[in-house]
């Protein structure tokens, strides 16, 4: 076949690609959209569910995944960030490095139910933190901490040699190094690594089954040992166990645009803040 | 800076080094005067490198390298227990053969150094436009000190590293083949700015450059393999060498 005709039919196929990408992605967000408007209202979002769910709105469902993404982010973020600094920048190349980071890499791949049984036996069960906001919170820290190690050190590896040679030539020590010259070049990287969690924190429902979400709880949580309600596990229910599933599809939809609308929302603030970083950079 | 001598003479005496059972430099001895241009002259892979690095212990970074043997500054073993490796790297610069300059300003960029060494911020101001002024670099960038460094021609990219490492006023600089990824017009830039400092530092280049080392430099040692085959003042070394390599080398028919 003539060049140039492999090359148009090799590039149209891989714009078909694209094209098919884009269009599942567009079907899905317009179709929660059409779905889910018709209920939207500043009421939905701000009412208790009444009459069995069936009615009212997701207010405690949206305060729960709120206070979920909160304390999981907060507390896997320092913990995965600074694990990936000692990973990448000061532990010597060893069998136990070797094992750590395998660990880490199945980490990332073990399925989030397993997290939730893990989950219930360490914190509701043998830490007695009962089926609550921090157990919950915790179980997906330790879902997404695989996720903010590996983001974190690829952006860390990517930090040329020369940028740190050039600041340890200076007579820097090496934290120094670390703290000026790495990780603010790194952290474009470990935000994008971040926003991927956020997404998942707020849409998993497997690890927080047995953790603290609650089927129906008309009231917000008073402390974090409260259990509470969330939004993928609602969902979930209204569209499976609740009283009148057809009935309450608009709330479903509903529930499911909010979800998606909040994740957009704060990615959108991740987005922000790795732009102010890159142009901090001056790349 | 109390106590330090600033008559820097380095000394080396029987400076063996081994990349894991690979021995890289061997039986190194040389005394390289102050205030002066030093050139370390030699094929690929014959140690230069190596070599340079072990005066401000960049090698250090290098888990598999092992030393034995001295270097001594101001007739301090710099690999003596108690030397403080950060407190010697501010001593002895560094120029490295890739311009590096950080992703930050142009102004940042020589600011970085004294800043972690907690100069004031008043000072500071001082210390980059003096360190422009003395790179050479000052009437072509002073309009953009808060535009990116990376913005720069290569060439004064490397001025700019030139400058960073005055900034943390040393009193040895060692260039890594300061120019090899430069053009002439460049490189003449930063062969004048070297012949300048010699006044202010002791200065070693490592170069690949024959026309380079004759121009610049006072001193020249000339490495074969892990050796110092040669060293002497770079007119006899390149009139009138004692050893018959180093003749072959410098005339070109082999290296």
């Amino acid at each position: 076949m003539d060049p140039r005709t492999t090359e148009k039919l090799a590039f149209g196929f891989l714009r078909a690609c694209i094209w098919i990408v884009v269009a599942f992605v567009a079907i899905l967000i317009l179709y929660i959209v059409i779905q889910g408007y018709s209920i939207m209202s500043w009421e939905f979002l701000t009412e208790m569910p009444r009459n069995r769910m069936t009615e009212g709105g997701i207010y405690p469902a949206l305060i729960g995944t709120a206070h979920l993404v909160a304390i999981s982010m907060a507390v896997a973020i320092p913990l995965g960030v600074l694990s990936a600094i000692y990973l990448n920048e000061y532990a010597k190349e060893s069998r136990s490095t070797w094992i750590i980071e395998m660990a880490i890499n199945n980490l990332a791949g073990t399925p989030s139910v397993v997290f939730g049984l893990f989950g219930l036996a360490l914190f509701v069960k043998y830490l007695a933190f009962k089926p609550s906001i921090i157990s919950a919170s915790l179980t997906l820290a330790l879902l997404i901490l695989p996720v903010v190690i590996r983001a974190s050190k690829e952006a860390l590896i990517t930090v040329p040699l020369a940028h740190r040679e050039a600041s340890l030539a200076l007579g820097v020590t090496k934290w120094k190094t670390i703290r000026s010259i790495v990780l603010p070049e790194a952290l474009p990287g470990i935000v994008t690594g971040i926003i991927l969690s956020i997404g998942r924190v707020a849409g998993e429902t497997a690890p927080i089954l047995f953790t603290g979400a609650a089927f129906f709880l008309p009231r917000l949580p008073e402390s974090v040992f409260s259990q509470f309600m969330a939004l993928p596990y609602h969902l979930f229910i209204l569209a499976t166990s609740g009283l009148n599933p057809t009935e309450t599809r608009p709330i479903q939809y509903g529930t499911a645009l909010v979800l998606l609308i909040l994740v957009l929302l704060i990615n959108s603030i991740a987005i922000v803040i790795r732009k102010h970083y890159r142009k901090k950079l001056h790349r | 800076m109390s106590g330090i001598n600033d008559f820097a003479d380095i000394k080396v005496e029987d400076l063996n080094l081994w990349y894991g059972s690979n021995q890289a430099l061997q039986d190194i001895n040389i005394k390289i005067p102050s205030k002066s241009v030093t050139a370390l002259i030699g094929p690929s892979g014959c140690g230069k490198s190596t070599f340079l690095r072990c005066i401000n212990r960049m090698n250090d970074l290098i888990k598999v390298c092992h030393i034995e043997g001295r270097v001594k500054i101001d007739n301090k073993n710099i690999y003596d227990e108690d030397v403080d490796v950060v407190e010697l790297r501010k001593r002895v610069g560094m120029v490295f053969q890739k311009p590096n300059p950080f992703p930050m300003s142009v102004y940042d960029n020589i600011a970085y150094g004294p800043k972690i060494h907690k100069v004031s911020k008043k000072d500071i101001k001082g210390i980059v436009d003096k360190t422009l002024q003395d790179s050479a670099l000052y009437g072509e960038v002073s309009d953009r000190l808060d535009s990116s460094a990376l913005d720069l021609s290569g060439g004064q990219q490397q001025r700019l590293c030139i400058a960073r490492t005055m900034a943390v006023e040393p009193e040895i600089i060692l260039f890594d083949e300061p120019c090899s990824a430069l053009d002439p017009i460049s490189t003449n830039k930063i062969e004048d700015l070297i012949l300048k400092l010699k006044e202010d530092y002791t200065i070693v280049i490592v170069t690949h450059n024959m026309q380079q080392a004759a121009r610049i430099s006072d001193y020249t040692a000339f490495f074969l393999m892990g050796e110092i085959i040669e060293f002497g003042e770079t007119n006899q070394i390149f009139e009138n060498p004692e050893e018959k390599r180093t003749e072959d080398y410098i005339t070109g028919r082999f290296g």
